[in-house]
């Protein structure tokens, strides 16, 4: 081989080299980071795509009331009630309110909900029932215990009554599943009821009800005996 | 290859002769059992099952305890309220809040379980636990415990992560849908709603108890959706102490004999308007 030969085959081997001292750092931080979006869990990719409804300044202003814990010590409710833009449409509004209710008041220690929970999504349904799903950190950031659990349903609940009229009863969903509770005392599996005056649910029929109207089970009346539950739940 | 066959009914021989044995000792340990729970009033049985409800009633002034005839072929009427269920909340798995010094609710409850015990015993009391140990019943389980009791009231201890520290706080359910009369049968969903009114009136007798020695706790029961008390078929009640924040595990262990004492006086006090019948679902 020539020394011509030599110092091209020379010159492109230290060409190769200079270009993959370059390049290979800038490709390991891309492949880094292709799989650091890869281990994003699910919600955080949800979370993603539902940010926050905005308000949206177009829309009237309201006064809204929005519930936070009256003090740090009991577990009261007090309304705050500020001046903000919002939609008609009772899916949006709810968003808007429930979103301006995790955002958590001025003074943080009477926040009702925990900081990082957010609220995915909120639906409708034709009967009055808003469903709402949180994510995960609703039920694994809040304080454990009766009274925390039953001042952050409150909260949601009354907040929504005093704003949105047409959600009578609401459906509390975590990460889009049923949960038996909130952080292991709140009774998640019913609806709550939003609005007082509309939102009582029928009577809940016993098993295999007769043709004629039973009468009120009264505690002097009733020969009763427990049914089976359909699932135990675990 | 013959003593290999020799050998393999051998083998056989033996499992056959374990078989026997365990099958023997399974037996003696079912009449065990059955003779002790005969004995015991600790019936515990599977939520899925139909256990029978007290009939309770509101008025203590209608029937007096015990002078009521039972009707032929069922049992003597007892004399009202004569079994607390105590459930000591979470367990196992479940430590429930947590303190910042390592503090565990599970642990915490099950030791005042312990005092609560002996305060309603020196009552009067029999007491059953829905748990001994560090296990975590279903929320089920622990209500089929209850729900399997005849004249019973179920007491479950909570330890909150939030509100004042040194004051106690008892729940009732809240309003619960009304259910109607079928077949005579409850869902088990509901088990509690006719007994909301009695759970009312033993939780405000038990706060009211509280009240009196820990100061800033308040003068009623309140309500709340607690699960536990949902599936519950008697008078029931949520005691949450206040709270797992504290620094010193011993703050809360000091006051256990309170709240014991209050349980345990509350209990008798509504012992009185809790009428039980002579039979499962026969009337008092």
């Amino acid at each position: 081989m020539s020394s011509r030969w030599k110092f091209w085959v020379i010159g492109g081997l230290v060409f190769v080299l200079v270009a993959a001292a370059i390049f290979l750092p800038i490709l390991r931080r891309r492949v880094k980071r292709a799989a650091r979006l890869q281990q994003q869990s699910e919600e955080q990719a949800r979370r993603e795509l539902t940010q926050p409804i905005a308000i949206n300044p177009g829309d009237p202003r309201v006064k809204t009331k929005l519930f936070w814990a009256a003090d740090a010590e009991t577990s009261t409710l007090a309304p705050v009630v500020v001046e903000l833009p919002l939609s008609n449409d009772p899916v949006l509004r709810s968003k808007q309110v429930l979103n301006v209710l995790l955002a958590g008041p001025v003074d943080a220690e009477l926040r009702t909900l925990p900081p990082d929970a957010v609220l995915l999504a909120f639906y409708l349904l034709p009967d009055g029932t808003g469903i709402a799903d949180f994510s995960e950190a609703l039920a694994t950031s809040i304080p454990s215990g009766v009274a925390s659990e039953q001042l952050a349903v409150d909260s949601i609940t009354r907040t929504l009554e005093a704003n949105v009229p047409k959600v009578q009863r609401l459906k509390i969903l975590i990460h889009g599943q049923e949960v038996e509770t909130l952080a292991g005392h709140l009774d998640l599996t019913d609806a709550f009821v939003v609005n007082t005056k509309l939102g009582q649910p029928p009577a809940t029929p016993a098993v295999n009800p007769p043709s004629t109207a039973p009468a009120a089970l009264t505690p002097d009346k009733a020969p009763s005996k427990l049914a089976q539950p359909e699932q135990k739940p675990k | 290859m013959a003593r290999g066959f020799d050998m393999l009914i051998e083998v056989r021989n033996i499992f056959r002769i374990r078989k026997f044995f365990l099958f023997a000792a399974l037996s003696v340990t079912l009449a065990g059992a059955a003779i002790v729970s005969s004995q015991t009033p600790v019936p515990s049985s599977p939520p899925g099952a139909q256990a029978p409800v007290t009939t309770p009633t509101a008025s203590p002034q209608s029937v007096a305890p015990g002078s009521v005839p039972a009707p032929f072929g069922m049992q003597t009427q007892r004399n009202g309220l004569s079994v607390v269920v105590l459930d000591p909340a979470h367990g196992g798995t479940d430590p429930g809040a947590r303190g910042t010094g390592g503090i565990r609710e599970s642990e915490i409850v099950l030791d005042m379980a312990v005092q609560v015990r002996r305060s309603l015993e020196l009552q009067g009391f029999q007491v059953v636990q829905t748990r001994q140990g560090n296990e975590n019943p279903s929320f089920d389980d622990r209500s089929a415990t209850a729900n399997a009791q005849r004249g019973a009231v179920f007491v479950t201890l909570h330890i909150s992560s939030t509100g004042m520290p040194g004051t106690v706080h008892v729940y009732v359910n809240s309003d619960l849908p009304p259910v109607t009369n079928a077949n005579g049968l409850i869902p088990w969903e509901r088990a509690q709603a006719p007994f909301l009114g009695l759970s009312k009136r033993f939780g405000d007798l038990v706060q009211g108890q509280l009240s009196q020695r820990f100061k800033g706790s308040p003068d009623a029961a309140q309500g709340a959706s607690v699960r536990q008390l949902r599936t519950t078929a008697a008078p029931a009640i949520a005691v949450e102490i206040s709270s797992i924040i504290v620094e010193d595990r011993a703050e809360l262990d000091r006051m256990g004999p309170g709240i014991a004492d209050a349980i345990a006086r509350g209990a008798a006090a509504f012992k009185p308007s809790y009428i039980v019948p002579s039979a499962p679902g026969a009337l008092p």
